[in-house]
């Protein structure tokens, strides 16, 4: 159980996928203007992280590995992740409108997102079990969200702020982030002590 | 546009990092030091060219509707090709980019020369595209795989460099550094430009959900209305 609480806070703090891991920095940059859309996003995301964990380990595990067909890991992945997107999409829009509606805009947007196929390939690369992989999904969708709900209030103070010329944009967006990720910097070492 | 000139746009006027904004993820990721910014600017390269030359070559055989997928696969099996060879003959390197070089194939680099270039123009063209563009990269992440080793280990490559070696700057090696040179090299590059105001704050133009992204943000700005 401690076990799965490090992974999971830590999935969150210390490794999280975009401020530590500059994974999914494209909807970080891009979605994260208004608060509504960057929770929507995220939600989004945390939501195919972990259907496509718990399908792709399975494939890694049980398909592709006995066969000796490893190599063939990142091609499978990406494959089965976009089809299952849009899998979802329609079931979602059939069964579910209500949900569909809040997340169904955000769906083909994370099709080609190195976050979602990042976390998948980390689950193989890293040894974990079945369960161990759908918590370290379900904290690097919490991280995720939390990176983009924080930056997305840092984001509204920029807008009414004086910036030069050749900062304005990107560049000062940029900056905001760093110093954002180096507030998640002190999270370092604090979780495995907690559970020693 | 001559040949040269084809080559020669994704180095400087349409840089693919600092002007039109592509594949963040492995610039930010890759640039601790210049080793594995070169690893990741080759390996990207080389996968950019060969599915620049293929994508061209059946350009007029794949399906409109269906050509994403299309392009996804191909590019996933020439990333497969490259990992397996730098598994194989560089392991170092292999080590040090990690989950990186699988997800060269979520590069929006390469899927959007496939969709804004390769699959408009000839053979030739695409590759000389795809090798510019690739240069373009590879010259970013080099330039800021300097920056970051010079001042964060006070090594060049592996070389100590005399006054910075006992006085690095270690924050520029890890994460809060590279989101920070690289909002400095945009910001020269804007200021080099002569402050232009650009149009587009974010740049979208070579991903492929750009339509659906610029679809979400307009309708906020509805709403907010």
């Amino acid at each position: 159980m401690t076990n799965l609480i490090i992974i999971l806070f830590s999935a969150i703090f210390i490794n999280n996928y975009i401020l530590s891991r500059f994974l999914g920095i494209c909807p970080f940059l891009g979605v994260s203007k208004k608060l509504n859309s960057a929770v929507g996003m995220s939600l989004a995301v945390i939501f195919v992280m972990l259907i496509a964990t718990a399908v792709t380990w399975p494939i890694q595990m049980f398909l592709l590995n006995p066969q000796n067909l490893g190599y063939l890991q990142t091609i499978v992945f990406i494959l089965v992740i976009a089809a299952l997107v849009q899998l979802v999409e329609i079931t979602l829009k059939r069964y579910i409108p209500s949900l569909y509606k809040s997340l169904g805009v955000y769906l083909p947007l994370i099709t080609t997102n190195c976050a979602i196929l990042g976390v998948t390939i980390l689950n193989i690369d890293e040894g974990y079990t079945f369960v161990e992989a759908m918590v370290n999904s379900l904290g690097s969708g919490l991280g995720f969200m939390l990176a983009m709900v924080m930056f997305s209030g840092v984001r509204s103070k920029l807008e009414g702020a004086d910036i030069p010329k050749s900062f304005k944009g990107l560049p000062i967006t940029l900056i905001a982030a760093s110093i954002t990720s180096l507030s998640f910097m002190g999270f370092g070492g604090v979780i495995e002590n907690l559970f020693k | 546009m001559t040949k040269l000139q084809n080559f020669s746009k994704g180095l400087i006027k349409e840089n693919p990092v600092l002007v039109l904004v592509l594949g963040t993820c492995p610039t930010l990721a890759t640039s601790t030091n210049v080793m594995s910014a070169l690893g990741m600017g080759a390996a990207t390269t080389a996968v950019l060219l060969c599915s620049n030359i293929v994508i061209s070559a059946l350009r007029k055989i794949i399906p409109d509707k269906v050509r994403i997928p299309c392009f996804i696969v191909l590019i996933a099996g020439f990333v497969t090709m490259v990992q397996m060879l730098v598994k194989a003959f560089a392991p170092v390197l292999d080590q040090a980019l990690g989950i990186y070089l699988p997800l060269i194939v979520v590069n929006c680099i390469i899927l959007g020369r496939a969709e804004m270039f390769a699959q408009k123009n000839s053979v030739i063209d695409s590759a000389i595209d795809g090798l510019g563009m690739g240069a373009g990269f590879t010259l970013t992440l080099v330039m800021m795989g300097t920056i970051r080793e010079v001042f964060g280990s006070g090594t060049w490559l592996g070389f100590p460099i005399p006054v910075l070696a006992d006085n690095n700057i270690s924050i520029m090696t890890m994460a809060p550094g590279g989101f920070f040179v690289f909002g400095l090299l945009i910001a020269i590059v804007n200021k080099l430009s002569g402050d232009k105001p650009k149009k587009k704050e974010f740049g979208c133009a070579g991903c492929p959900s750009a339509e659906l992204c610029g679809k979400l943000n307009k309708e906020e700005v509805k709403a907010d209305d």
